[in-house]
């Protein structure tokens, strides 16, 4: 399951970084064998624990399988009940929009601001950047021990600062109005931390002759920063924007140390749905269609993050 | 929020020299995102009945040591989990990813760019959905309730690490590779000997990543383990907190142990990271 913290995404063809000088030969040498005996282990994994399992759970999804019964066919029945007659899906699709999107944007937006600082020549700056990056460090459960903590509503720290300058703070995780929010802000800190070294690492690349030209030119820092870095940026930016939905749409970890989705399906969120379903109630074939239903959301939003990349994305040739 | 420096700059009357207006940002948003962690770390010093003190303190009436100790001792064999877990993860990860990386950034075969399109898709594919069949196939093949799952499947399909190598190895240039080859290097060795050392940033960035998806995976041990002599560190920590629920110091220390490790690398790598990630010319 480790891969499902290290997302990732195809490059567009011009991102590939330095392209190696090729000769101009008149048909390269093939060397099958050698190719497939470095990229083979890989593609038959990818095959057997990602591929065939997908195409089998397609299978399990128009069953009423538990793992213990003869599964009987049920076509679509399992697809019909999600939409129509499952009181926790609207809602759970709800939350994982709300989630998506303020992460998404939050992180990247909040992920670049850290870049920038980080990317100043300051003695210990090595110090400042694990201090941001030590979040994205943390796992769930030390982080859901922590934020439960912070926001216990009478001895926690946020209630009884508030207390301190006289508001009665709210019970935060516990309160369906403010749940919801809680997640997302235990989120973000948690989330900032990848976009920060990824846009990091962006920045570091530039050429720094272009920055130069620009303040020759008389553009100011702020007017350098829009016009010159941010469209440079544009690639990992893009990058992230890509692999931040991903990850945030699949969230599970501080829904489950955090809230398990209550109170009252406040936090509940689609992954979480589905992990209920097949590991609590063991309808592996009611799960696997709402995988389905996962992986069709996620392969469509993907699909069109694609098509509007030339709208905003600027590539260097 | 976006440029706070260059704005705080631009703003700042020009005595204020540049340096200090950044210092000061950048200790004030440390202090915003360490909080948490910091207040974790104070609680796991405190006394018992000093933790739940409202209000409460920063600063400990005495450093507590002792809960350290407590908290080690019994997170001691989950700790040799993690490790164990760990190491197998990263030292197979990087064996097939850069192997892969490799073939598909030099070496010409059939169906080269099919099998790396394939690879690449699968990162859109939410593990979610591959789940139920994958527990029935490890349950056939005896591997619930071991380590297994937690590390072979995951080394198998190491799609970002490969993409991230293949980046990194295109950027080495080819008259190296050439004369390698020309000095009677075999394609293993010139990928072993030559090849590899070029790429040691990108071997980093991508050792690290692994290094803390396998430390902090709560899904996979929690769906694939049932015995608690196999559980890994937040697991333990979860069941920490049902055995000492009441001493909060304790699982603070105990929380604060489960992240040290993951800390200090990114402290130690961080350069070789950042520098992995822009050689694979992941940049603007």
């Amino acid at each position: 399951m480790a891969n499902a913290v290290l997302p990732t995404v195809a490059p567009p063809p011009d991102v590939a970084g330095p392209k190696p000088k090729r000769r101009p030969k008149p048909k390269p040498k093939r060397q099958n064998l050698a190719g497939w005996l470095f990229v083979g282990p890989v593609i038959l994994g990818v095959l057997f624990f990602q591929l065939a399992p997908v195409a089998a759970s397609l299978v399990v999804s128009l069953t009423n399988w538990s793992g213990l019964n003869t599964p009987k066919f049920l076509a679509f029945d399992n697809y019909k009940e999600l939409f129509t007659a499952d009181d926790t899906f609207w809602p759970s699709l709800k939350n994982t929009v709300i989630f998506t999107l303020a992460v998404v944007v939050l992180t990247i937006g909040i992920g670049l601001a850290l870049a920038v600082l980080c990317n100043q020549k300051v003695k210990g700056i090595g110090i400042f950047r694990t201090l941001y990056y030590s979040p994205a460090v943390t796992n769930v459960v030390a982080i859901g021990f922590v934020w439960f903590w912070l926001y216990d509503p009478d001895n926690g720290l946020f209630n009884s600062t508030l207390r301190t300058i006289g508001i009665h703070g709210p019970a935060w995780l516990s309160d369906t109005k403010t749940a919801l929010i809680a997640v997302i802000v235990v989120a973000i800190w948690q989330g900032v931390g990848y976009p920060m070294v990824i846009l990091l690492a962006g920045l570091q690349s530039i050429d720094q002759s272009l920055l130069e030209a620009a303040t020759v030119d008389g553009a100011s820092a702020w007017r350098r920063f829009w016009s010159v870095v941010v469209p440079l940026l544009t690639p990992s930016l893009f990058f992230l924007t890509i692999t931040q939905f991903i990850t945030s749409f699949q969230v599970f970890g501080i829904i489950y140390v955090m809230t398990s989705g209550g109170p009252n399906n406040a936090t509940s969120v689609f992954i979480f749905h589905i992990y209920e379903a097949a590991f609590g109630h063991g309808r592996l074939g009611y799960a696997s269609a709402m995988g389905w239903v996962l992986f069709v959301i996620v392969g469509v939003v993907t699909a069109i993050q694609w098509r509007l990349e030339k709208r905003w994305v600027h590539y260097d040739n | 929020m976006t440029t706070e420096a260059i704005r705080v700059y631009n703003r700042a009357p020009r005595h204020i020299p540049r340096r200090v207006v950044i210092l000061a940002v950048l200790i004030v948003l440390a202090v915003v995102f360490a909080m948490p962690l910091l207040w974790m770390v104070s609680a796991s010093l405190k006394p018992e009945n000093e933790v739940l003190q409202s209000p409460p303190s920063f600063i400990p009436s005495t450093a507590q040591w002792a809960n350290y100790s407590q908290a080690g001792h019994g997170l001691l064999p989950f700790f040799l989990n993690s490790c164990k877990l760990a190491a197998l993860n990263v030292g197979f990860l990087l064996v097939f990813a850069s192997m892969a990386g490799y073939g598909f950034a030099r070496l010409n075969f059939a169906f080269k760019n099919l099998a790396f399109a394939l690879l690449l898709s699968t990162a859109m594919i939410p593990s979610m959905v591959y789940l139920v069949p994958q527990y029935m196939l490890f349950r056939e093949m005896g591997w619930i309730d071991t380590h297994y799952p937690l590390w072979i499947p995951n080394v198998l399909t190491p799609v970002f690490g490969t993409f991230l190598l293949r980046q990194a190895f295109r950027g080495v240039p080819v008259e190296l590779e050439e004369a390698a080859k020309l000095d009677g290097a075999s394609i293993f060795g010139t990928f072993w000997r030559i090849m590899l050392p070029q790429v040691k940033p990108a071997l980093a960035a991508v050792g690290a990543l692994t290094f803390m998806g396998s430390w902090n995976d709560l899904f996979g041990p929690l769906i694939f383990l049932n015995s608690t002599r196999l559980q890994t560190m937040p697991i333990a920590l979860a069941l920490f907190k049902g055995e000492y629920f009441t001493q909060t110091n304790l699982m603070m220390a105990a929380a604060t142990l489960t992240i040290l490790p993951p800390l200090l690398l990114f402290l130690l790598a961080q350069k070789y990271f950042v520098q992995g990630i822009t050689m694979s010319g992941l940049k603007g």
